[in-house]
């Protein structure tokens, strides 16, 4: 072969169409998502904002009919319901993701485990809603926080298992033989050099997943239910801010359905706000 | 590691390692041309990648106190030699190695000998320098730590102790608490070396450690390497024929993960028996 000359060159007209076609359904379909986001997050601000007063971060909710009142219990039972949930499903996906990427790699176990994380990732949450009230709801006889945790920390598990392994995985190779060169036991490396070198990636994946289960609904009405009333004890349905959201939505009473705006608004609220701390750890996490 | 400060002080006196004061034998040895003390001997050293035969037969004796260099092509098995001494290849379940490895009358292959005391008594540098992600101080305190049991004002002398070693102190002395990440790459690759000899191994092996640093940290660390043999025993992995003429007293060449040729260094660079070793030496290939 020599040279191209007399083969057929491509049109250049054609291929500046293609370009700008691509482009142009690019920019199309990025401004319909953002749109919907934003006229989400307009609404709820618009509406949300005018239920937000003191009261209404400090005070219990009145009875039905009368004016006022907060959702304070709503908000502490929310919580309490995700910091059980992590306090159960972080410390268990952070080991799982630990023996998936240091232990168990590339064999037969680690695979199969990985294949069972995938598809528990993709999982309806209500059907772990389901397994939540099958083992601890009919077994205690009555709905309680606990049950509600429980099934969050089911969610939580493959994600932060997940998030462990591809985290661990970006961390060289050079710094994992570095740590038992100098003699270190294998868990010494992998928690005081690996997960250190990891750490910015691994809490921002941890706190990623609490923000994630904290706007589950589905699995908290089959298991937590709601509470009128003032209670802190997990063993108890517990008040929390998802199932109040769809409950007062649900009334006809206004007093009621703005209160719903305004929980869903402080979800917004503490999930933009728990990214920003992302955003900032990962920053600070760069240094090092 | 709990830190009882108190407690390790009144046991420091027995388990801290002696400084180990290895006789300069060098000017015996360079002179008279005598046998020198053999460190470790490799006997049939076989190297598996699963199924696929890395390393044939290596056979060698690596002298104390001197630099042996191991020179070859890419692929060669130079670095999976070396690996297979601080058993570093066993955090990969696919990779097996047969045959002896025998440092001061035990075998380190043998599951018998424990893996942590061997990389204890033998410290590896790496290609890529790897700082640990906390601060110059604990990079090398830490090692140290591991093994010892010691005062805070003894884990101070140490530690600085070793960068002075490594020629790394008065660039350091103020940066102690700084990440060991923030250091350029030729320190970083002098702060490894420190860590890896804090603990007083008795032999240090040298993967390429020059390989992703600029020349002049290069120098640093030839001279540096230069100086180390006064107290260990060193095994240079080098991709540089320069390098490995300069530094190291015996110099190995492997080729398909064979031992071609093993000796003197100015007697493999000037008259070499293999002509397979010319021709690498010479440049004719690899």
């Amino acid at each position: 072969m020599s040279g191209m000359e007399g083969v057929p060159r491509r049109s250049v007209a054609r291929r500046k169409l293609g370009d700008g076609l691509v482009r142009i359904i690019a920019w199309v379909s990025a401004s319909i998502g953002i749109f919907a986001m934003g006229w989400i997050l307009y609404t709820c601000i618009r509406r949300g904002a005018a239920s937000w007063n003191l009261d209404f971060f400090t005070k219990m909710p009145t009875p039905t009919g009368v004016a006022g009142g907060g959702i304070l219990n709503a908000i502490v039972g929310t919580l309490i319901i995700t910091a059980i949930a992590a306090a159960i499903g972080l410390p268990l996906g952070f080991f799982a993701g630990i023996y998936l990427a240091e232990f168990g790699r590339t064999g037969r176990v680690a695979s199969v485990i990985r294949l069972i994380c995938n598809v528990m990732v993709g999982i309806p949450s209500i059907l772990t809603g389901v397994f939540a009230y099958g083992l601890i709801v009919i077994a205690m006889g009555h709905f309680s926080a606990l049950a509600g945790s429980v099934a969050l920390a089911v969610i939580m598990l493959p994600v932060v298992a997940r998030t462990t392994e591809d985290i661990l995985n970006l961390v060289p190779n050079e710094l994992r033989e570095s740590a038992l060169a100098v003699g270190a036991p294998r868990w010494k490396a992998i928690l005081g050099v690996i997960c250190r070198a990891a750490r910015a990636g691994l809490i921002t994946g941890g706190i990623l997943a609490v923000v994630r289960v904290s706007g589950e609904t589905a699995p908290l009405l089959l298991t937590v239910l709601n509470n009128q009333f003032w209670s802190v004890d997990p063993t108890q349905p517990m008040a929390n801010l998802t199932v109040t959201i769809y409950q007062y939505a649900n009334t006809p009473y206004p007093d009621l359905q703005l209160k719903a705006w305004g929980a869903s608004l402080l979800i917004i609220v503490g999930v933009l706000g728990a990214n920003l701390l992302v955003r900032l750890i990962a920053q600070r996490g760069r240094q090092w | 590691m709990v830190d009882g400060t108190s407690e390790a002080t009144v046991q420091r006196e027995a388990v801290v390692p002696p400084r180990i004061e290895v006789a300069d034998v060098s000017h015996v040895a360079s002179s008279k041309g005598q046998e020198l003390a053999t460190k470790i001997s490799v006997r049939h050293l076989d190297f598996f990648y699963g199924k696929q035969q890395a390393l044939f037969d290596n056979t060698i004796d690596y002298s104390q106190n001197r630099v042996t260099a191991i020179i070859g092509p890419s692929g060669c098995g130079k670095s999976t030699h070396i690996r297979a001494f601080n058993r570093i290849f066993a955090l990969y379940r696919e990779q097996r190695a047969s045959g002896e490895i025998v440092m001061d009358g035990s075998d380190i292959l043998s599951s018998s000998m424990d893996v942590l005391e061997v990389r204890r008594r033998i410290g590896m540098i790496f290609q890529k320098p790897s700082p640990f992600p906390m601060s110059v101080f604990e990079n090398i305190a830490y090692g140290l730590k591991l093994h010892y049991r010691l005062s805070r004002s003894d884990l101070r002398d140490r530690v600085e102790d070793a960068l002075r070693r490594s020629a790394l102190w008065d660039e350091v002395k103020d940066k102690l608490d700084e990440p060991g990440t923030a250091l350029s790459g030729g320190q970083q690759q002098r702060l490894c070396i420190a860590r890896a000899i804090a603990s007083e191994p008795e032999v240090v092996l040298m993967d390429e450690p020059c390989s992703a640093i600029d020349p002049i940290a290069t120098n640093k660390i030839e001279d540096l390497i230069e100086e180390l043999k006064k107290h260990y025993t060193i095994i240079l992995v080098t991709h540089n024929m320069q390098q490995a003429a300069r530094v190291s007293d015996y110099t190995a060449f492997f080729y398909q993960g064979n031992i071609v040729e093993y000796g003197e260094t100015t007697k493999i660079f000037s008259n070499p028996d293999q002509k397979q070793t010319e021709d690498y030496i010479t440049g004719r290939f690899g």
